[in-house]
């Protein structure tokens, strides 16, 4: 074999700025894919306790969403960082991605897989199946390109009636179904990305590690549910 | 027991390697792997043909030279152990036994079956250490430490460094063994001088070799013969993160 005891060589080398070598590591990358991720973890929890609002009926969902509005300042502030967050994980995600490819050249003919679970080795695919379905979901409800009809909806106080039109939305069979398999994708990125980040953050230990992963699984499938619990309710008639 | 052998057969780093089949003949059940080779080899070397090269030394699970994907599973099909620790009772009489080489970019392939893994001795050469002077063996418990954390060190110490767990991540990551040897050291007090340029140093190397980065998969646990834990590299990610502040705090002030 070559020399064992050749010096240590660098084909590439770091910055000298602490904080740019940091982002530039492999570590560093992963550990700014695992905030972003902690970050949109809390904004899908939020934002699932918000719609589960629809079971309390119009009054609550429609105060809630002039509530929302009426933040203002805050609300733009939350929002950008919301988009800086989702910018950051897509970006900082293919480098690694791109740099993971080139460290295996050539593949195996036959690998047989040990460990890995298909929510871990799909989580590019699922992750850019669930940004298909954000982009769609925006122009649906939050733009309302795909519907403009949802404009002009007010309930009795005036306010834009959002309880209308999740069920005008929801009611029919296809978006439903879209919007199901849409957040099943969701579920498999978040089964494995819940574990991947208490991993990533530095925070598993042999003690909590079993606990973490069938935590990560409790919680995305929690979510599934709750999310698809709103359609399939307006679709059996229990929310009208 | 006779096989099927579809092996990966390559001159050099430079050429291109291509599988080619060979038949394994009245192995005996209880010859390992690497016999089952030495025994395969023997008849090309009889017909004069150029034998497979392997790696191979201690052939007891200790040295961590020998390397093989077997069937697609770094070091083969079973739990904890080298390919030399392999036996051909494992495996069905006339199976067809596919026989790869670590793959890697860091790893280059030397020929056939060997690969070059001085990239991990380039890794323990910038950190895998201690500056101490440890001068003749000392008397044992004359540092006293805790019994968990020398039982977690002593896991993490197990690492042969053979490379199996980045010839089975699927992105080549090195991070398991990374973490082993920044934990085998990290965790005992012998080894805080330079905890964080090691754990700076070690990673930054690994990254310039060329190796991928974890994605969870944990497939290098599974195939590890020392059993290292995954969650060594949780802690391998901390260390690097507070390494990286303390960087940061350095250089401000």
């Amino acid at each position: 074999m070559p020399s064992a005891t050749a010096s240590p060589t660098q084909t590439k080398r770091g910055s000298s700025n602490p904080f740019i070598a940091f982002c530039q590591s492999s570590i560093g990358k992963k550990i700014i894919v695992g905030v972003t991720g902690v970050y949109l973890i809390v904004f899908i929890t939020g934002h699932l306790l918000g719609n589960l609002e629809i079971y309390l009926g119009q009054d609550h969902v429609n105060a809630y969403a002039q509530f929302l509005q009426g933040l203002g300042p805050i609300l733009w502030l939350e929002r950008a960082i919301l988009i800086a967050a989702v910018v950051i994980h897509i970006v900082v995600t293919i480098q690694l991605a791109a740099e993971n490819r080139a460290a295996r050249p050539q593949k195996y003919a036959h690998y047989n897989y040990q460990a890995a679970k298909p929510s871990s080795r799909t989580m590019i695919y699922s992750g850019l199946l669930v940004l298909c379905f954000v982009i769609y979901h925006l122009l649906q409800f939050t733009f309302m390109t795909t519907n403009p009809e949802y404009r002009h909806l007010e309930d009795h106080l005036h306010r834009h009636d959002v309880y209308r039109m999740m069920i005008l939305g929801f009611q029919q069979p296809i978006i439903s179904l879209f919007y199901a398999a849409a957040i099943f994708f969701l579920a498999a990125h978040l089964s494995h990305g819940f574990s991947s980040v208490v991993q990533t953050l530095g925070i598993n230990n042999q003690k909590v590690s079993g606990f973490v992963s069938n935590g990560g699984r409790w919680f995305s499938w929690l979510i599934f549910a709750g999310y698809v619990s709103i359609p399939v309710s307006i679709l059996i008639g229990l929310i009208k | 027991m006779n096989f099927k052998l579809k092996v990966w057969r390559q001159q050099n780093e430079n050429t291109a390697g291509q599988f080619r089949d060979y038949e394994a003949i009245n192995i005996p059940a209880e010859a390992s792997f690497l016999e089952m080779l030495d025994i395969v080899n023997e008849g090309l070397i009889a017909r004069q043909e150029e034998p497979i090269a392997f790696d191979s030394d201690c052939r007891e699970g200790i040295c961590g030279m020998c390397s093989l994907v077997v069937n697609g599973i770094a070091h083969g099909p079973g739990k904890a152990k080298t390919t030399c620790q392999l036996y051909m009772r494992r495996f069905q009489d006339g199976e067809t036994i596919w026989i790869e080489p670590f793959r890697a970019a860091a790893f280059p392939i030397v020929k056939d079956l060997i690969v070059d893994r001085s990239a991990f001795d380039r890794i323990i050469q910038a950190g895998g250490y201690i500056t101490a002077r440890t001068g003749s063996a000392p008397d044992a418990n004359s540092i006293p430490i805790g019994k968990t954390v020398a039982d977690l060190a002593m896991e993490a110490a197990a690492c042969i460094g053979c490379g199996a767990c980045a010839a089975a991540c699927p992105n080549s990551s090195a991070m398991l063994f990374v973490a082993a040897k920044i934990s085998h050291l990290g965790l005992l007090p012998q080894g805080q001088p330079e905890r964080t340029s090691r754990v700076r140093n070690m990673v930054r190397t690994m990254d310039a070799l060329g190796f991928g980065s974890c994605t969870n998969h944990y497939e290098c646990e599974a195939v590890c013969p020392a059993e290292i834990s995954a969650t060594f590299i949780s802690r391998l990610n901390r260390d690097y993160a507070v390494a990286s502040i303390r960087e940061g705090l350095a250089a401000r002030g």
